[in-house]
């Protein structure tokens, strides 16, 4: 992709009939890259979509909108769909959130368009009028930067990397029905039964403190610490890949590159080493906290405060100084219900 | 039952971060005497799962196909001596450089010069470039469903029923055959290869091909075929100065950690 043609399509994936959050920075990114001019950013919404959701995307950054008339049935149901969009407004660049969705529909638009795909983006910009997308790779050890030489540019943005585009009241778009060009009788897949898993803590991609635990942990108990801490601090519990695969805590809690991504204020890291599949997870927490017996491990490298020595001394000190502070705020006037923040 | 693995040859995906090295002139990792190659973590898990299918339904053939060089020959031979029957290896300079379209169209030709297959496996992503694109890519290209992010898989009559591992939610998908399954970490711990396949496996056929072999020219593969240019490979550092909190009890530190918090208004 090259010269200054840029029109953007953003793929607005629903859930429950709102779009996903990484939506919001695909359009905030798109918004930002496409320039002021209005009419060049569009959105395809992809799911079940409320009535105001067109307009909701409109607020945040798209200047047309595309309603598809194509209820559920997965990647194999949108595809055809988007295709038959991007063959006819024809954007330079298509971006997905990666998501379970995202990973699955850009790879097949960029095989059935004959063109490439880069997924799990951090960052994109023109460099010499190409667009450059960096990902991480090497399990996060390492960074490519890379562009893609067909036309369109497909690519997935990896959740909590770059800032939404705030929402505008005053902006104003298109919006455009869609009809399918599906025949329905055609799809092969068949979505026999969807199980919520109950151990998901949905809080743990939106809190504001994430405590998370590793190997260090040495076992579940120093997970109810660590729940202790974070209840303490209206947080929620993360965990890394180690401390999931030991069974120590629900696989849901992992942070990293084959678990959740978050990006809290505050992320304290116990125990944790901080290795690159992990960092993948947690690398734009605004600030880390690490606690570790090991002076030289990474996670110091990433951290603005670090403790080094035994954690399962200091969560109990942690747990008690924390509680006195809450005990504290709980009788200052204003504060009565315990809700001082 | 015909499956089909494809499997890569990549960089351990855990060796520690301190031997890691990018050669930022060569946009490559510098090799060094600590790097050590092994079969990609979801491929082994691939395998495991065609196994599980084999040992349930019986009478199933298992053919391991990858790119890559000639030490990619360990992967395959762990992969035989697992239970795999035979092996077929793209190996030829002219792959060098691929990205992962040319490499999916140089798998799906090898799955199509083999007869095809009625269940074709991959890893979710290889955990080296993590790009998740080669599975997906190999169902457009033979043109048959796709289930990603698989945890297990049953075969009910001529369909398959994928349990799917989303985070979030475990979905059921039924495909009818022939389909692509890619598989995600929670289909758990790989066997150990056992003795008596290890001695079997010096004997099980393996076949090299060339691009040619496959009806594909060298412009088709390979960093010629390429679509994606990489432009830079690099380690991030971190700009961050760790203050180390001490002092001479875990309660001194916890109160100076909290104090300090509570002063930035972090917590």
């Amino acid at each position: 992709m090259t010269g200054d043609a840029r029109k953007w399509l953003v793929i607005a994936e629903t859930a429950e009939g709102r779009p996903v959050g990484v939506v919001y920075e695909a359009l905030g990114l798109a918004r930002s890259l496409a320039g002021a001019a209005s009419g060049n950013v569009e959105a395809c919404i992809v799911g079940d979509a409320r009535p105001d959701t067109a307009n909701d995307l409109i607020r945040h950054g798209a200047d047309r909108v595309y309603a598809l008339n194509s209820p559920g049935g997965g990647t194999e149901a949108w595809v055809a769909d988007v295709v038959a969009l991007i063959r006819e407004s024809r954007p330079d660049a298509v971006s997905i959130g990666h998501t379970a969705l995202g990973a699955e529909l850009a790879p097949r638009l960029a095989f059935r368009l004959d063109s490439a795909v880069v997924t799990s983006c951090v960052d994109a910009r023109f460099t010499d009028g190409r667009l450059q997308l960096t990902r991480p790779c090497y399990g996060g050890k390492a960074r490519e930067v890379v562009s893609i030489r067909t036309a369109p540019t497909i690519f997935t943005i990896k959740p909590k990397s770059f800032e939404p585009c705030a929402a505008d009241e005053a902006r104003r778009g298109e919006i455009v029905a869609r009809a399918s060009v599906l025949d329905r009788s055609a799809l092969r897949t068949k979505v026999r039964e969807v199980r919520r898993n109950p151990d998901d803590d949905a809080s743990l991609e939106s809190a504001q403190v994430v405590v998370a635990g590793g190997g260090g942990m040495k076992g579940p108990q120093g997970f109810e610490l660590a729940r202790r801490i974070a209840d303490l601090l209206r947080g929620a519990v993360g965990a890394s890949r180690v401390a999931c695969d030991l069974g120590w805590c629900p696989p849901s809690y992992q942070v990293g590159l084959s678990g959740k991504t978050i990006a809290p204020q505050l992320y304290i890291a116990i125990g944790i080493s901080g290795a690159g599949q992990h960092m993948a997870g947690c690398g734009n927490a605004r600030n880390i906290v690490a606690i570790n017996s090991d002076r030289d491990a990474p996670i110091f490298r990433f951290a603005r405060y670090g403790v080094v020595g035994d954690c399962h001394e200091l969560m109990p000190a942690l747990i008690e100084r924390l509680e006195a502070r809450t005990a504290t705020r709980s009788t200052e006037p204003g504060a009565a219900s315990g809700n001082s923040e | 039952m015909k499956i089909v693995v494809c499997i890569k040859e990549i960089l351990d995906p855990d060796i520690p971060s301190t031997v890691f090295e990018v050669d930022e002139a060569a946009n490559a990792v510098r090799e060094g005497v600590a790097l050590r190659y092994v079969i990609s973590p979801f491929d082994a898990q691939a395998i495991e799962l065609a196994l599980r299918l084999r040992d349930k339904a019986g009478d199933s053939t298992i053919s391991l196909i990858t790119l890559g060089g000639d030490s990619a020959r360990a992967i395959v031979k762990y992969g035989l001596a697992l239970g795999a029957d035979d092996a077929f290896m793209l190996i030829d300079d002219a792959f060098d450089g691929g990205d992962s379209h040319v490499t999916a169209r140089a798998l799906a030709a090898a799955i199509r010069k083999i007869g095809g297959a009625d269940l074709v496996l991959t890893g979710r992503q290889a955990a080296d470039r993590d790009a998740g694109v080669v599975g997906p890519g190999i169902a457009e290209v033979l043109d048959i469903p796709l289930v990603t992010f698989a945890a297990d898989v049953a075969t009910e009559g001529p369909l398959l029923v994928v349990e799917r591992a989303l985070g979030d939610r475990t979905e059921f998908v039924e495909v009818p055959m022939p389909a692509l399954v890619t598989v995600s970490h929670e289909v758990g711990a790989v066997r150990h290869a056992s003795l008596r396949e290890t001695m079997k496996a010096a004997r099980k056929p393996v076949t090299v091909w060339a691009p040619g072999d496959l009806g594909l020219a060298d412009g088709d593969v390979g960093a010629r075929g390429a679509r994606v240019t990489l432009e830079r490979l690099y380690v991030p550092v971190s700009d961050v100065a760790c203050e180390f909190v001490v002092g001479d009890t875990p309660a001194q530190i916890a109160a100076t950690l909290v104090d300090r918090l509570t002063a930035e208004r972090l917590i």
